[in-house]
């Protein structure tokens, strides 16, 4: 992607369009608020304030592992991968039914101490590796041809559409019926109830903070999610494939001249956008304790929003964007209700549109 | 590639064959190539007589083709009672069906000219069959006497009787539908169209979840019951429509709107605002260098849309009499965004009979073969994927659609190409 290059035009003034903007902008948003406290529509407490500021950094945090696989398949490909909720959506089974099958977890019986740490982590390797195995079948099977022939990218968003229905839709049909007119009985995974998650992390209050309770769940996700983004960062900036994956980002010919390879390289894209997802799903499911087939459509379009918010293609970008996404959510639901959560995502994505299209960290992978 | 014949297909993949390296120990190359070789061998004469055909019309003189066309017309008049007598279970049943057929040609249409024509991507196109069909409803009345009914259930309320001027709301959800699609299209179409694409997805649920929502307006997801049907009250000529019940009329209006709707959108695509947007679908960069006004252009096309799905939405509202917003889902309902996209890709992007086929085929397969039940969303994504793969143009594509997509000699914004023989 070409970075716009400024042309320095004399001293640059602090009062200049963009920070403008930027002023006028939190100042109606600090209007608003203020107004909103004045009339009652908002809440005055602090300590609501601060529970809604954790959750929203906890949803936060797994939009931004899901946003991340978006904006770098988005940076290498130029793709919207549609799919990818779906491959969040895997993820949430593959966590279920190791915490049910393989640990064969009992409603009643939460693991505790040294099991419980253990349990979890084989639960969230195990949803990373069912989604990134997802993400990188999808790609050798349905977008590998139409690379092959440099389709248009209008075909590649449609069949990322058909990806993204073929696999919910699998999930849905896996109830245990026999379908598409076979003779024997698919087997019973998903269809279209839930898959609830036993018990294991509790989701009870361990300590306040100003008042504000915080379970173990939301320390869970909130530390996992920082060292897998930490993680992430330090590959695509430090590690071999990292370096690929920008270069490609960068300029594909070019890269392919000096020796990367192009496919290795997208596929390694999508397994570790996959890889994000699955661990993101993991905590999902374990939060909210559901696995369903239509599960992964409102946590991928948030998190796609986060990605373009925080400027597409762009990893740390994706991370803030991630954050500030749930933020703004949690906030918007303080003020309004909770039936308009699923709105104020789209808002926010038709806002940045419109006032800044590049997002917040502008597009480039890496930066 | 409808321009050619089964013999000039197969001295290409013989050619293709001898260019690729791997060619003895893997006859054919990857799993889609052979696939596509497959079909190709096996539909060439399909293909062969659907070629001779459009010659063959494009052959004819002016008095000639306006014959066929009328007898296209009376075919499809007759459809209800053809597919009556042929397949008949019970009465009314392939009546509805032909409805259900025709709403979703109308919509296909519609979609066509924002994907096809303008080549950008809508994924909430069922906002604005929602939009039209909500419109009737909140104008009509009916979502007024349910919500009070539903309030006063002992109260009686006087069912609204407009009958004769229901046709004025036609012009009103047009107005509506063609109002929110500028108001959407006006930020996000100057932005790049894959971004498009999402917006229109999160506006597709965003229409849904407030009509959910708004419950003094729409009746939220009790959804509005009793829509009036319209009545035709011209001198010596009285017809009061009846709903569900007697499907045909409403097969007979929508023919008509259809015809209708295909020769403005015939005129618009053949003049100048039909070569500014295959312009834009091509290479937007150069189409605006050109001169060509993109933004406007492509809300032109947004707006068009719009107004197709709105009269779609309208007559919806008529026929079946009841809306919900379940009725306007991304997938799942009926006529939802992804289906009406898996009509025009399946039939064809960019040409008028291509979309109409698709939308026959997608809402008759499933009807015929009840056994898909559920699973047809699965077998329409997959579809979409293999139509992608195997043949991008669709079942009957337009010639100059066909090239842009197979990835010819135009395209799109490509990306870039990885080579056989670099990576085997």
């Amino acid at each position: 992607m070409a970075t716009t290059e400024r042309v320095a035009t004399g001293p640059r003034s602090p009062f200049n369009g963009r920070s403008l903007a930027w002023v006028c902008g939190l100042a109606a948003v600090a209007i608003l608020l203020t107004l909103g406290i004045r009339d009652g529509t908002c809440p005055s407490s602090g300590s609501i304030w601060l529970s809604y500021f954790i959750y929203g950094l906890r949803s936060g945090a797994i939009y931004a592992m899901v946003a991340l696989g978006y904006t770098m398949v988005y940076g290498v490909l130029q793709l919207l991968n549609f799919a990818h909720s779906e491959v969040f959506m895997i993820g949430t089974f593959a966590a279920v039914y190791t915490l049910k099958g393989l640990f064969g977890v009992q409603p009643n019986h939460p693991p505790t101490g040294l099991t419980l740490v253990f349990v979890l982590l084989v639960t969230m390797i195990f949803a990373a590796a069912a989604s990134g195995t997802t993400a990188v079948v999808m790609e050798r099977l349905a977008y590998r041809p139409l690379r092959r022939r440099g389709a248009s990218r209008l075909a590649y968003l449609i069949t990322a559409i058909g990806v993204s229905l073929v696999l919910s839709n699998l999930l849905l049909l896996l109830d245990g019926g026999p379908h598409l007119g076979l003779p024997w009985n698919w087997p019973a995974v998903g269809g279209p109830g839930a898959v609830n998650y036993p018990p294991t992390i509790s989701q009870a209050k361990w300590f306040s903070i100003g008042g504000v309770p915080i379970s173990p769940v939301t320390v869970l996700v909130m530390a996992v999610a920082v060292v897998m983004l930490i993680v992430l960062d330090q590959f695509v900036r430090r590690t071999r494939t990292g370096q690929g994956i920008r270069a490609v980002a960068e300029d594909p010919e070019t890269a392919s001249l000096m020796g990367v390879n192009v496919d290795r390289t997208v596929v390694s894209t999508f397994l570790v956008g996959g890889l994000m997802a699955g661990v993101a799903a993991a905590l999902f499911g374990i939060t909210f304790g559901a696995a369903q087939y239509s599960i992964g459509f409102y946590p991928g379009l948030k998190a796609f929003t986060a990605a373009v918010l925080g400027g597409i293609g762009n990893v740390r970008g994706a991370m803030l964007g991630g954050l500030l996404l749930g933020l703004i959510e949690q906030f918007g639901i303080a003020c309004t209700a909770a039936q308009w959560q699923n709105v104020i995502a789209f808002v926010v994505l038709v806002a940045v549109l419109m006032f800044r299209p590049t997002g917040i960290l502008g597009e480039q992978v890496g930066g | 590639m409808s321009s050619e014949t089964g013999e000039e297909l197969e001295s290409q993949a013989r050619k293709a064959q001898e260019a690729t390296p791997g060619g003895i120990s893997e006859p054919g190359g990857p799993w889609h190539k052979r696939g596509r070789d497959r079909v190709r061998q096996f539909t060439a004469p399909i293909r062969g007589g659907m070629q001779r055909s459009r010659t063959w019309y494009e052959g004819l003189p002016t008095w000639a083709k306006a014959i066929v066309v009328v007898t296209v017309i009376t075919v499809a008049a007759l459809a209800p009672f053809i597919m009556n007598a042929t397949l008949g279970v019970a009465a009314g049943y392939w009546e509805a069906i032909a409805v259900k057929i025709g709403i979703a040609a109308l919509l296909a249409l519609g979609l066509n000219v924002v994907v096809g024509f303008a080549g950008l991507l809508d994924l909430g196109y069922v906002a604005f069959f929602a939009i039209g069909a909500y419109t009737y409803a909140i104008a009509s009345g009916a979502a007024r006497f349910g919500i009070d009914t539903f309030a006063n259930p002992t109260k009686h309320f006087p069912i609204p009787e407009w009958h004769m001027y229901m046709w004025l709301f036609f012009f009103l959800a047009l107005a509506v539908a063609v109002g929110s699609g500028i108001l959407l299209g006006a930020p996000t179409l100057r932005l790049r169209g894959d971004y498009l694409a999402i917006v229109t997805l999160g506006f597709g649920e965003i229409v849904r979840i407030t009509a959910n929502n708004l419950d003094s307006f729409t009746n939220g997801a009790k959804g509005i019951n009793e829509i009036p049907a319209p009545a035709i009250g011209l001198p010596g000529v009285h017809y009061q429509f009846q709903g569900s019940f007697q499907s045909n009329p409403y097969y007979w209006l929508l023919l008509g709107v259809i015809v209708m709707w295909i020769f403005l959108l015939r005129r618009v695509n053949a003049g100048r605002v039909g070569r500014a947007w295959a312009a834009i679908r091509e290479d937007e960069v150069a189409a605006a260098a050109m001169g060509v006004p993109t933004v406007r252009m492509k809300l032109g096309a947004f707006a068009m849309g719009a107004a197709v799905a709105s009269f779609g939405g309208v007559i919806y509202a008529m026929w079946v009499g009841f809306i919900s917003p379940d009725s306007f889902t991304l997938f799942g309902s009926e006529f939802s965004s992804v289906i009406i996209l898996a009509m025009v890709v399946l039939g064809g992007m960019g040409g008028f009979a291509g979309p109409i086929v698709g939308a026959a085929l997608v809402v008759f397969l499933p009807e015929r073969f009840r056994s898909l039940g559920d699973s047809r969303y699965l077998v329409f994504g997959l579809v979409l994927v293999l139509v992608m793969i195997l043949r991008p143009q669709g079942l009957i594509p337009s010639k100059r659609r066909a090239r842009e997509l197979t990835g010819g000699e135009l395209h799109e914004q490509t990306l870039y190409e990885v080579r056989e023989e670099a990576s085997a």
